[in-house]
C-alpha cells in the first residue's frame, strides 16, 4: 500500500470511529430527550426551569468526577478513590473558609484542586513508579483517604451557616441563566475533552490505553502520561469537593460516600470502555446527566425510590452489552476494509 | 489493570543464571507470602496485647471473629473467581437482596427450613446472571459486576423496601449469634471453617482447581488445552453468588435483622482480604490459606484498634488501605532492588575490561 493511500485508510477508520462516537453520544442524548419527554408529560412540573435547573445542578458535579475518570480509565487504568478524596477537598473548603471568611475564594478553589491533585500523585506514583495495579492501589487509598478523612473531621462537620454567602452563592447562581456550577463543567469538559482530542498528550492517553505495548514501542512515555492522568483525575475531584462544598454547605466525613461506583457506571454509560482505548469526556458527561436524569425523573414520577439504584444498574448492563456488540460489529468493518485494501 | 505490570512477582523468566540465583535466594529469604503474613499476625498480637488486655482473650476472639465472619464466607468463593482473574463487586449486593428475599418470604408466613434454600437458589441465579454476561456475552467482569452492583442492591429494595423484619425465631437467630458446642469459637466460624477446608480442597486438590489457576494464567493456552473456560467460569461466579446468599441469610440471623441495606461496602473488604492473602489481582496466583490468614489478619487489627483507648477507630480504615497497596507494592520493591544490584554486579567486570 503505497503512503497516500495508507493515509486515506488512516482517515477512513478515523472517520468511521468518529462516527460511531457521535451515534454512541446521540444515543445517550436521545435517551434523555426520550426520558425527559416521557417525564413531562405524565408530570408536566418537570420541566419547569426550577426543576430542570436542579437537575443540571446536581449532574454537574457528577459530570466533572467523570470527566475525571474518564482520563484515566482510557489509559487502561481505574480510580476508585475519588469519593474519598472529593470528601477530603470538599472538608478543606469548608474548614478553611469558616475559619477565615475572608479567605479568597480563587485561593481556597487552588487549595482544594492542589489537595486532590497531591492525592491524585499518590495513587499516579504507586501505579506507575511502584507498578501496583490501579485496583489495588485506589481500592486501597479509598480507605485511606477516607480515613483520614475521618481522622481529621474527628466528628465535626461543616455548616453552611459558618461559610461565607459570597461561596455558597456560586452553589445556587446564574450567570445569564446558565447556573455557574453547570459553567464550571462545561469549562471542565471543554477543555479536557479539546485535550484529548487534539493535543499530543491526550492521543497518547488512547494509545496506551488501547495497546499499552505498541505505545511503549511507539516511543509513547506511558509512565509520565499515566501519571498525568491520575493527577488530573486528582486535581478534578478536589474541584468537585471544593464544588460539593459550594452546593450542599454541609460537609462531614462521608461526603462522596460510594460516589466511586455511580462515577464509574457514568462514564461506562457514556461508552468510555473499562478495558480503555475508547471513549469521550463529552459520553461520559452525558452518562452523569442521563444517570442524574433518571433518579430526578423516578422521583419526579413516584416511581418507587427503590426502583432507582436497580434502573441505573440495568442501564449500565445495556450500555455495556450494546458497546460490546458495536465494537464487534466496528471491528469486523474495519478488518475487511483492510483486508480489500491489501488484497 | 496496567498490562505492563502483569509479569508482577513472577521472576524474571529470561534472566541469565547468576541472576537467577539472586531472585531465588531472594525469594527464600522472604520466604512464601503466607509466611510474611503469619509474622504480621505475630506483630498484631503483640502489639494487641500491649494496647490492651482484653486482646489475648476468647471474648475478643468470639466477638471480633463475628463481625467479619460474612466477609469471610464472600472471601472464599471470590478467591476462586480472582484466581480463574475475574472479578465480583456484586457480592455485598447479593448478600443483600438474600438478605430481603428473607425478610419478604418471612413476612408472607413462610418457614425458615424453606426461605434459606430459595434465597441460596436467588444467590445462585445472580452469580449465574454474572456469569452469563461475562462468559457469554464476552462483557468484562468489572463492568459488569458494576452493573449488578447497583442492581441487586436496587432488587432488594424493590423486595421489601426500607422495612426490616426482626421477628425471626430464637432457635435460629441463637444459631447464628451462638458459640459452637460450649466452645468460644462462634458458629459462623465452624461454618466458615468448614466451607474453607472445601474451597482449599476444591482449588488445590482437584483438576477444576488446576484448570481455575490454568485459567487465570493464561485464559488462551488453558482453552487451547481444550479447558472449558467458559462454563468453569460461569460456576465460579454462580458458586460465588450461592456463597454470597449464604451469607446474608448468616448476617440475617446474626443481627437478627433482615433488611436492604445490610452488607454495605463488604465487597470492598472482601477483596481487600483476598488481595492481601496474596492472590494476584490477575489471576493465576494465591492460595486458600492465604486468604485465611488475611482474614485473620485483618480481623486482629481491628479489634486491637477497637480494644486499644488510645487509637481512634478510624485508624482501621487507614491500615487496611495501607496493607492492601503495600502487599503489592512491597514485592515489587523488593525486586527492583535485586533487580539493580543485580546491573551493577554485571556492569562493574565489563568497566573493568574495557
Amino acid at each position: 500500500m503505497s503512503a497516500p493511500a495508507a493515509a486515506a485508510e488512516g482517515a477512513r477508520a478515523r472517520r468511521l470511529t468518529e462516527w460511531v462516537y457521535r451515534v454512541r453520544e446521540l444515543g445517550i442524548v436521545v435517551a434523555l430527550a426520550v426520558l425527559i419527554a416521557v417525564t413531562a408529560a405524565i408530570e408536566p412540573r418537570f420541566i419547569e426551569t426550577d426543576s430542570l435547573r436542579n437537575l443540571a445542578l446536581n449532574a454537574s458535579i457528577f459530570a466533572i468526577l467523570a470527566v475525571g475518570q474518564t482520563l484515566v480509565i482510557v489509559t487502561r487504568n481505574v480510580d476508585l478513590s475519588v469519593g474519598s478524596v472529593l470528601c477530603l477537598s470538599a472538608y478543606l473548603a469548608g474548614d478553611l473558609l469558616s475559619g477565615n471568611q475572608d479567605l479568597p475564594l480563587p485561593v481556597v478553589f487552588a487549595l482544594g484542586i492542589a489537595l486532590g491533585a497531591a492525592c491524585g500523585l499518590f495513587n499516579g506514583l504507586l501505579v506507575t513508579w511502584g507498578q501496583v495495579p490501579a485496583l489495588v492501589v485506589t481500592l486501597g487509598t479509598l480507605y485511606m483517604f477516607r480515613g483520614l478523612a475521618f481522622l481529621w473531621t474527628d466528628g465535626r462537620q461543616v455548616n453552611a451557616e459558618t461559610l461565607p454567602d459570597a461561596f455558597l452563592n456560586l452553589g445556587s447562581d446564574s450567570i445569564l441563566g446558565v447556573p455557574i456550577l453547570v459553567l464550571f463543567a462545561l469549562v471542565v469538559l471543554l477543555v479536557t475533552g479539546q485535550w484529548l482530542r487534539d493535543y499530543r498528550a491526550g492521543r497518547e492517553l488512547y494509545a496506551i490505553g488501547s495497546n499499552p505495548e505498541g505505545a511503549r514501542l511507539a516511543g509513547v512515555r506511558s509512565e509520565r502520561r499515566v501519571l498525568t492522568a491520575f493527577v488530573l483525575a486528582g486535581a478534578l475531584a478536589g474541584l468537585g469537593g471544593v464544588l460539593f462544598t459550594a452546593r450542599f454547605g454541609t460537609v462531614d466525613a462521608t461526603a462522596g460516600f460510594g460516589y466511586e461506583l455511580t462515577v464509574i457506571a457514568a462514564a461506562v454509560v457514556g461508552g468510555v470502555a473499562i478495558f480503555g482505548g475508547t471513549g469521550s469526556v463529552y459520553g461520559a458527561a452525558l452518562g452523569a446527566l442521563l444517570l442524574g436524569t433518571i433518579t430526578s425523573s423516578l422521583i419526579v414520577l413516584r416511581v418507587e425510590a427503590f426502583w432507582q439504584q436497580a434502573a441505573i444498574g440495568a442501564l449500565l448492563l445495556v450500555a455495556i452489552a450494546f458497546d460490546r456488540l458495536v465494537g464487534l460489529r466496528v471491528d469486523a468493518a474495519l478488518r475487511r476494509r483492510s483486508a480489500r485494501r491489501a488484497g | 489493570m496496567q498490562a505492563e505490570t502483569a509479569t508482577q512477582g513472577t521472576p524474571p523468566a529470561a534472566a541469565p543464571a547468576p541472576p537467577r540465583e539472586g531472585a531465588t535466594r531472594l525469594r527464600a529469604a522472604l520466604g512464601r507470602w503466607e509466611a510474611l503474613l503469619i509474622g504480621l499476625i505475630a506483630i498484631t498480637l503483640i502489639a494487641g496485647s500491649a494496647l490492651s488486655e482484653e486482646f489475648l482473650t476468647a471474648d475478643s476472639f468470639t466477638t471480633g471473629s463475628l463481625d467479619l465472619s460474612e466477609v469471610a464466607l464472600m472471601a472464599l468463593a471470590l478467591t476462586l473467581v480472582i484466581v480463574a482473574a475475574e472479578i465480583d463487586l456484586s457480592v455485598a449486593s447479593m448478600l443483600a437482596l438474600s438478605s430481603a428475599l428473607m425478610a419478604d418470604l418471612w413476612n408472607r408466613g413462610l418457614p425458615l427450613e424453606l426461605i434459606m434454600p430459595i434465597c441460596l437458589v436467588a444467590g445462585a441465579l445472580c452469580g449465574a446472571f454474572n456469569g452469563f454476561l461475562v462468559t457469554r456475552l464476552g462483557l468484562p467482569s468489572l463492568a459488569v459486576t458494576i452493573g449488578t452492583f447497583a442492581l441487586f442492591r436496587g432488587l432488594a429494595y424493590v423486595v421489601i423496601g426500607d422495612e426490616s423484619v426482626t421477628d425471626f425465631p430464637a432457635t435460629w437467630t441463637d444459631r447464628g449469634f451462638g458459640n459452637f458446642a460450649g466452645t468460644f469459637i462462634p458458629n459462623t466460624i465452624v461454618l466458615f471453617a468448614i466451607l474453607a477446608v472445601a474451597f482449599a480442597v476444591v482449588l488445590h486438590a482437584t483438576p477444576f482447581g488446576r484448570s481455575i489457576y490454568a485459567i487465570g494464567a493464561n485464559q488462551e493456552a488453558a482453552y487451547f488445552a481444550g479447558l472449558r473456560v467458559k462454563r468453569i467460569k460461569l460456576i465460579l461466579f454462580t458458586l460465588s453468588g450461592i456463597v454470597a446468599a449464604l451469607a446474608g441469610i448468616v448476617i440475617s440471623l446474626r443481627n437478627s435483622t433482615a433488611a436492604a441495606n445490610v452488607g454495605q461496602g463488604f465487597e470492598l473488604t472482601a477483596i481487600t482480604a483476598v488481595l492481601l492473602g496474596g492472590v494476584s489481582i490477575f489471576g493465576g496466583r494465591g492460595t486458600i490459606l492465604g486468604v485465611i490468614l488475611a482474614l485473620f489478619l485483618l480481623g486482629a487489627i481491628q479489634k486491637a484498634i477497637l480494644l486499644s483507648e488510645s487509637i481512634s477507630s478510624y485508624w482501621i480504615q487507614i491500615v487496611t488501605g495501607a496493607l492492601l497497596v503495600g502487599s503489592v507494592l512491597g514485592p515489587n520493591l523488593a525486586r527492583r532492588v535485586s533487580e539493580m544490584r543485580r546491573r551493577h554486579a554485571h556492569q562493574h567486570p565489563l568497566e573493568e575490561g574495557q
